[in-house]
């Protein structure tokens, strides 16, 4: 990796709970994510994926080590910092759509300009490109829950790329979709991170789809581990 | 997020749950339909006395008369030599002959040289035996005391002129009849005929125009309203054949005094006129019994209509604990997409005033609808021996303290649920199932 990477991460502890109950969900993750790449995190469940995914978007802090992205340290940030980086430069895709569903598409997709501050009618013409750009702009005045499983996650996907973030965190975007639709999804994700340089972090068990990432890692109990070893493991 | 996004949201937020919300909001209606009717009975009441109060007296004035040592049903009162030494009686016809103590110009120079005194003017008081119009059947009547300053609630024409020449009087409306004429209108303007008796027992008349007739009142003096001139005439008639060398006497004094120096002052002037064998009584003294009677039936009114807010807002509480249980997920979301936690705390306040601001606008517009068939329906019945008194009475300032009261309730009500919501942790709101 020649340029310094987006994402760095040094030596990553996360603990649940304490005393008794305490359990190490990340026992020393180093990580890094260099900009526009699309890296898969896979491994089985429990592993601490969706963990470390948390940890990488800044919606959580770890209990030690280093989180820095683009070259700054990130515990030092506070909450209005952290609020607005998340704002600006990420998008999400968790595994259920998280849609309100008496909202209209268009109000759903534009939440986080509407969080940003951006005016009704900026908020609205950008809403459109975006709905327009996944091929649902004629869905934009419906309620989200008439929509599809397909429609719903593409209406995600524009949510996720309204800001233009620079990387977009997918928690198993395909898991409640049909291999069909799921597929189209991932061209859709793949697209963006191809055409528009948008940094792709998936986590998945879907081996497929982490074989059309530029790179792969595999967590097993809270550590990256080699391939071979999961393969072992599994 | 902008803060009319906020607003916004919160609006709709607040129709999610129709059924909900409108429980809640019926709940607060009831209590802020109380409160703004208890206010408007409160007010209209009180309105009506401020405005009956010009037409006994002035505030800063108090009546003063001599105390007479008498326990009431206790049997005969002993001869008392110095009661008798310290007064002159007072001569015939002057009302309290007999049952009260009359007041000398000695009395009223102790009372203009008593601390805190300004002015004392002695009430020169004459009885009428009658008045009569037209060569009519003559009727009792009575003259109200006359203070500088009271006016009266007039049917037609206008106050007497305290510094005409002529003599002048206004009549109570429930004489016109009596006295034959056909409406207020047409006495005004017309003489009437007042007889007396004078110190030689022979009974003397004069005439005096008619410039305005008084509507009846709560409180307001039943008599006629005479001007300086008149009460002056009759007077003069009055004493024609009194002993001469015999003070002038007056049935009691009015005692101007500063009303600006505080309660603390009148009532250490009363309590020196007292030591001094007087009483005084001011306007708020007369009045005192009505009003408190009905502050406190108000304040009675307004504690059920508080008790009742004070439940609904534990409505309000329940309302939104449970809106921000339902919406766990889609706050963990705005979270995580980088809204702040005084955001999502505002959200769900606003929401909570949201559902006040409804339930006392539509309370009070309720109170105001009611307010007016009742009153209106009252002024023809029960109510309508006292023109001039609205029952109910909406002032826009009590109004808006009512809504931005409940308002303020509400969202003091909110702040347990959205503070719960600000304190969501995203990671955990979106694991919730
Ligand atoms: N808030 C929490 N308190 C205690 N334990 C937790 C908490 N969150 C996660 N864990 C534990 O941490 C471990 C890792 O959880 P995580 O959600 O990261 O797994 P995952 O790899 O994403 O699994 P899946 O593929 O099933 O989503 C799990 O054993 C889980 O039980
Ligand atoms: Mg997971």
């Amino acid at each position: 990796m020649t340029s310094t990477p987006l994402i760095s991460v040094r030596d990553l502890r996360k603990t649940y709970g304490s005393g008794s109950t305490a359990f190490d969900a990340l026992r020393g993750i180093d990580l890094d994510i260099a900009e526009g790449e699309s890296l898969a995190i896979v491994g089985k469940s429990g592993s601490g994926k969706s963990t470390l995914m948390h940890l990488l978007a800044l919606l959580d802090r770890p209990t030690s080590g280093t989180i820095t992205l683009e070259g700054e340290e990130t515990s030092r940030l506070g909450e209005k910092s952290l609020n607005r980086t998340r704002n600006q430069k990420f998008g999400f895709v968790f595994q259920q759509f998280f849609l309100t569903p008496s909202a209209s598409v268009l109000d759903n997709v534009t939440l986080p300009l509407a969080i940003a501050g951006v005016p009704a009618r900026e908020r609205a013409r950008r809403g459109m490109a975006a709905l327009d750009q996944l091929g649902i702009a004629d869905k934009a005045g419906n309620k989200a829950n008439d929509l599809s499983g397909g429609q719903k996650q593409r209406v995600v996907i524009s949510r996720a790329l309204i800001n233009q973030p620079r990387v977009i965190f997918a928690d198993e975007p395909t898991g409640n979709l049909d291999s069909a639709t799921g597929s189209t999804v991932e061209g859709i994700l793949f697209d963006l991170n191809r055409r528009h340089g948008i940094t792709l972090v998936v986590v998945t068990h879907d081996e497929d789809l982490a074989a059309r990432c530029d790179r792969s890692v595999f967590v097993r109990d809270g550590l990256i581990v080699p391939r071979h070893d999961e393969e072992v493991a599994a | 997020m902008r803060a009319t996004d906020v607003v916004r949201r919160a609006f709709s937020n607040a129709f999610r749950s129709k059924l909900r919300t409108g429980l809640t909001v019926l709940a607060i209606v009831i209590g802020a339909f109380t409160l703004s009717l208890t206010n408007g009975i409160g007010a209209g009441i009180s309105s009506y006395i401020a405005s009956t109060l010009a037409g006994i007296g002035v505030d800063d004035v108090m009546t003063v008369t001599r105390t007479v040592e008498r326990e009431q049903g206790s049997g005969p009162v002993e001869y008392d030599p110095n009661q008798i030494a310290s007064t002159t009686g007072p001569p015939a016809g002057t009302p309290g002959a007999g049952s009260m103590v009359a007041l000398t110009q000695d009395d009223l120079d102790a009372l203009a040289a008593t601390d805190g005194v300004l002015r004392v003017q002695g009430a020169t008081a004459v009885t009428l035996d009658y008045v009569q119009h037209d060569d009519g059947t003559p009727y009792q009547l009575a003259l109200s005391q006359f203070v500088p300053g009271m006016e009266v609630e007039l049917a037609a024409g206008d106050q007497v002129d305290l510094d005409a020449a002529e003599p002048e009087i206004v009549l109570p409306s429930t004489y016109l009849d009596a006295l034959g004429f056909a409406d207020a209108q047409d006495a005004v303007g017309s003489t009437v005929t007042l007889a007396l008796t004078d110190a030689t027992g022979a009974q003397v008349t004069a005439e005096t125009v008619v410039v305005g007739v008084a509507e009846p009142g709560l409180i307001s003096a039943t008599g006629a309203v005479p001007n300086t001139a008149l009460v002056d005439a009759l007077h003069a008639l009055q004493r024609v054949g009194a002993p001469a060398g015999q003070d002038e006497v007056y049935a009691s004094a009015s005692v101007w005094f500063d009303a600006d120096a505080g309660e603390d002052a009148t009532t250490a002037l009363q309590d020196r006129l007292t030591d001094d064998g007087y009483t005084a009584v001011t306007l708020d003294d007369q009045l005192g019994t009505i009003t408190s009677v009905i502050d406190t039936i108000v304040l009675v009114l307004n504690g059920f209509a508080i008790i009742a807010l004070v439940a609904a807002s534990i409505g309000i509480i329940n309302t939104l604990f449970m809106a921000v249980q339902e919406r766990t997920r889609e706050v963990g979301l705005m979270k995580a997409m980088g809204l702040s936690s005084a955001r999502v705390f505002a959200l769900f306040s606003v929401e909570a005033v949201v559902i006040g601001l409804l339930g006392s606008v539509l309370g009070v517009l309720a109170a105001v609808g009611v307010g007016q068939v009742v009153s209106s329906a009252l002024a023809d019945t029960i109510l309508s021996e006292l023109p001039g008194l609205t029952l109910i009475v909406f002032e826009p300032v009590t109004v808006a303290t009512v809504v931005l009261g409940v308002m303020a309730i509400a969202f003091l009500a909110g702040t347990l649920p959205a503070l719960r919501a600000a304190r969501q942790d995203p990671i955990s709101s979106l694991r919730y199932e």
